[in-house]
């Protein structure tokens, strides 16, 4: 019995010194984190969104799960980019920004994440496949890859990538026509 | 033993990767480029480091029983400072590695060294043991990386090395290619050891001796 205490007493100290000490580091590494994390973030917008005077992080409408991030320019939106993903991908989600003009029309997107092939599924962040939904919109372009009859191109050997790339900007648009009214005129920010 | 000797032995001797064969699954995972191969060694040794000196200085407080479960409590907290660390100061870096970070916890080399070395040395060695075995860790896969990234992409540090023109040996970067690095290399390092032992040496001084002999009579 006395044994047991004392076992049980030693575990417990070691648990709660580990455990002192990691909420310490959590909060000391709390903003640089944050910061990194809004870093991110910053970057990707400026990525797919036109010269801004705003801050698009601190000027977004939520709806749904969706996040759409506002570029203001002089007072006029000039730009609205959001994150759509796919669960298609060959081995894993594949998380793509995209920044669109107000009338619907794509300015480009970025893929954030991805776990594809490297060598075959990893061309989908090549520029010449990103470059191709450059300026397409849903009325002015057909939403599927060549082989099922659409326009965009396939990687030989690794067609499921462009295929969930091309599904998921396409749900994307038709996410963001569907609520263009409160995107666009919602001046709140919920946030 | 020396403190320089347990230094040493992590590197080459009892090289965790390529003679005691541990930690094969980050290994095998992240060793695609030096970079990766860079980051994964260093945080890896990190850990090495700071859970073999809190082992060797509380190991007289630790009973037998519930050892492992306090090593184990001990690996897993440095692995979450490593872990909040990267995330804060390091994310391109924390991407890259992914999972593989908070799989430090149950990379073998770290309980290895604890269990092996730590609970049984002292501080000092302690650390000398840790510093080695991350040398040698870091080197392996640094030069699994190399060699993966070089033929497999093309490139050294992300640096193109071959020019335009060079068609990537893609089955390097992928699963496969880190199986049949990870072999040569074992091989050659086990060739080498082989060649650089007593038994050996004996043997071709050995046989140089019979040779000279029989010219002697010629």
């Amino acid at each position: 019995m006395k044994e047991v205490i004392r076992l049980t007493a030693v575990l417990t100290v070691v648990c709660v010194l580990a455990g002192l000490s990691l909420s310490y580091v959590s909060q000391a590494t709390e903003e640089a984190r944050a910061y990194q994390d809004r870093l991110e973030l910053l970057n990707s917008l400026k990525l797919v969104l036109p010269e801004h005077d705003n801050e698009p992080d601190n000027d977004a409408a939520v709806i749904g799960d969706t996040i759409y991030y506002r570029s203001k320019n002089g007072g006029e939106i000039n730009g609205i980019a959001f994150i759509t993903s796919s669960d298609k991908g060959y081995s894993g989600p594949i998380r793509i920004i995209m920044g669109v003009k107000p009338e619907g029309e794509i300015i480009t997107i970025g893929i954030l994440e991805q776990k594809e092939t490297p060598g075959l599924g990893t061309k989908i962040t090549e520029d010449w496949f990103i470059d191709q939904y450059k300026g397409k919109s849903l009325a002015n372009a057909r939403w599927a890859v060549k082989k099922d009859g659409g326009e965009f191109e396939q990687i030989s050997g690794a067609t499921i990538s462009p295929r969930a790339v091309t599904s998921a900007v396409r749900t994307g648009l038709e996410a963001y026509e569907k609520n263009k009214q409160e995107i666009l005129g919602g001046s709140d920010v919920v946030q | 033993m020396s403190f320089s000797k347990e230094l040493i032995k992590g590197i080459w001797k009892e090289n965790p990767i390529f003679i005691l064969v541990l930690g094969m699954c980050p290994t095998l995972a992240v060793s695609t480029s030096v970079i990766n191969g860079i980051g994964m060694g260093v945080a890896t040794t990190f850990v090495l480091i700071c859970s073999n000196i809190a082992i060797s200085v509380i190991r007289p407080y630790v009973p037998d029983q519930v050892r492992i479960p306090v090593y184990v409590v001990v690996i897993a907290s440095f692995v979450t400072v490593v872990d909040l660390t990267m995330s804060g100061y390091f994310r391109g870096l924390y991407h890259a590695l992914g999972l593989f970070i908070p799989l430090i916890v149950v990379n073998c080399i770290i309980l290895g060294r604890a269990e092996a070395f730590a609970s049984k040395n002292s501080v000092t060695l302690s650390i000398a043991d840790a510093v080695g075995m991350g040398a040698g860790f870091t080197l392996a896969l640094v030069m699994l990386g190399s060699i993966r990234e070089l033929f497999g992409n093309g490139t050294l540090f992300g640096f193109s090395v071959f020019g335009g023109g060079y068609e990537p040996v893609l089955v390097m970067i992928l699963p496969p290619g880190a199986f049949l690095t990870l072999g040569v290399l074992t091989g050659v390092f086990s060739a080498v050891a082989k060649y650089r032992s007593k038994e050996w040496r004996k043997y071709v001084s050995q046989d140089l001796g019979k040779a000279a002999v029989v010219r002697e009579r010629i």
